[in-house]
């Protein structure tokens, strides 16, 4: 019920009086309501709960967040750090 | 699909747990305090590959779990009167009152959907305008924001068959009731991500300060999790407590504005009742006398109901982290989803339904003296 799923805006509309959208999740498609992220426009990733986009996902900071964990990735790669893990165990 | 896969990517989740156990001198105890994220750690196995580094505890954030009895109780009475269509989260439906679940109101009779979106419940109200239709408004923060709206458009469209029963609760005092208790073992908190997507995280720094505890705004993929886990141990070794953002894409220290605008509007403060875990003060919302008409609680006056809870079901020490599911001796056995004795068996965010599906039968134990 309360678990937040990201998902891309195909299209944005009004329909009784509120802004809403269609939100992609990966191929599922659902009618999700927009009032909360007036900035969002299509093509933008929100995180939605029981209907209703809670936030626009910060494009910046997702790619900062990835480039971090790449050159700490790298750092623990070099002083010999890395997890001992049979490979392939999370995927 | 993008801002999931790169952030399940096992690559990383090595990288980040190999930091971690690099970092972690002794076995820290964290509390991860939403329903999904325990189901997420379980789900890709987080707790067994972080074994001897973090033990991680499991927090009240299941909304169905600490829905008080009293309040089922009175959602199965509007449930069953004639003319009510009851309209609830699916998740609620198998969650047992005293004596019967809405499911069996159902086929006994009642008028119960299930809705995906409060909004949902409001074009029931406006298609059946000779019925009442009520909504059961539970959850945290992450729903307080589609639960206002409902009732801010019910209002805009002049329905008068709309109505809400009205039980949320809110993390930050949960928080302090965790960390006020002199039996809690809890060292640092990850924070609910999706929570402070709406709420922002202005409210952890005066409860890091005094209890000098890490927080840290955590998410729910994998790597989320261990970047939030990786942030806590390391201020945990250096004797630091911060409130900390491990979920920049998601959250901002203030939050969503326009979300908590309407949520001002539509909801006030109040003390609420945790199932299982007692009054905590000031740690729910009711509705504002601007909505007070929307109450189903007053429209329905509901009287003479005597809870009765389970006397064998241990949930409530598990919502606050003190025991785990397999130290139930019902667990698993007498106790399964298909025949739960409490909600937290129940919920896709409940901690028995999570080691259930997951298969954590047996306590995990922690090697003697652990050096990692």
């Amino acid at each position: 019920m309360c678990l937040g799923i990201p998902g891309k805006i195909v299209d944005i509309y009004e329909a009784n009086s509120l802004p809403m959208g269609r939100v992609d999740y990966g191929g599922i498609i659902k009618e999700v309501c927009l009032a909360y992220v007036p900035e969002a426009r299509p093509g933008d990733y929100v995180i939605v709960h029981v209907g209703f986009a809670i936030n626009r996902l910060d494009e910046a900071e997702a790619l900062a967040t990835l480039e971090v964990l790449n050159e700490v990735g790298d750092m623990a790669r070099e002083l010999g750090l890395e997890a001992d893990l049979p490979p392939g165990v999370l995927a | 699909m993008k801002y999931v896969e790169e952030y399940r990517d096992p690559a990383q989740v090595q990288k980040l747990l190999g930091e971690i156990r690099a970092a972690a001198t002794r076995r820290w105890t964290l509390m991860e305090i939403c329903g999904g994220q325990t189901h997420a750690i379980m789900r890709h196995g987080l707790d067994e590959l972080l074994g001897e580094a973090v033990e991680l505890v499991h927090g009240p954030g299941c909304p169905v779990c600490v829905t008080p009895l009293e309040m089922i109780d009175q959602a199965l009475a509007i449930a069953a009167r004639p003319g009510v269509i009851f309209a609830s989260y699916g998740d609620m439906l198998r969650v047992p009152g005293s004596g019967k679940d809405l499911l069996t109101v159902r086929a006994e009779g009642g008028d119960v959907r299930v809705v995906y979106s409060p909004l949902d419940a409001v074009k029931l109200a406006q298609a059946n305008p000779d019925r009442q239709v009520v909504f059961f408004a539970i959850g945290f923060e992450t729903t307080g924001p589609a639960n206002a709206m409902a009732v801010v458009q019910a209002k805009a469209l002049g329905l008068n068959n709309f109505s809400m029963l009205v039980s949320h609760v809110c993390v930050p005092p949960a928080i302090e009731a965790i960390l006020s208790s002199p039996v809690s073992r809890v060292q640092a908190f990850l924070t609910a991500g999706h929570v402070s997507a709406v709420m922002g995280y202005w409210e952890y720094p005066p409860l890091v300060e005094q209890y000098h505890v890490p927080m840290v705004v955590t998410g729910f993929e994998p790597v989320d999790l261990l970047r939030g886990i990786r942030a806590a141990v390391r201020q945990l070794e250096a004797g630091r407590a911060e409130t900390e953002n491990a979920y920049a894409r998601a959250v901002t220290l203030d939050g969503n504005l326009p979300a908590q605008a309407v949520l001002r509007r539509v909801f006030e403060a109040c003390d609420r009742q945790w199932r299982g875990i007692g009054l905590i003060p000031m740690s729910g919302w009711r509705l504002t006398p601007e909505f007070a008409a929307y109450d189903a609680g007053q429209r329905f006056a509901v009287t003479g109901i005597i809870t009765r809870e389970s006397t064998v079901c241990i949930a409530g020490q598990i919502l606050q982290g003190l025991k785990k599911p397999h130290d139930c001796p019902l667990f698993a056995n007498q106790c399964t989803p298909a025949t739960p004795l409490g909600a937290t068996m129940v919920s896709s965010e409940g901690a028995c339904a999570a080691y259930y599906r997951y298969r954590r039968f047996v306590p995990q134990t922690a090697p003697e003296n652990v050096h990692v």
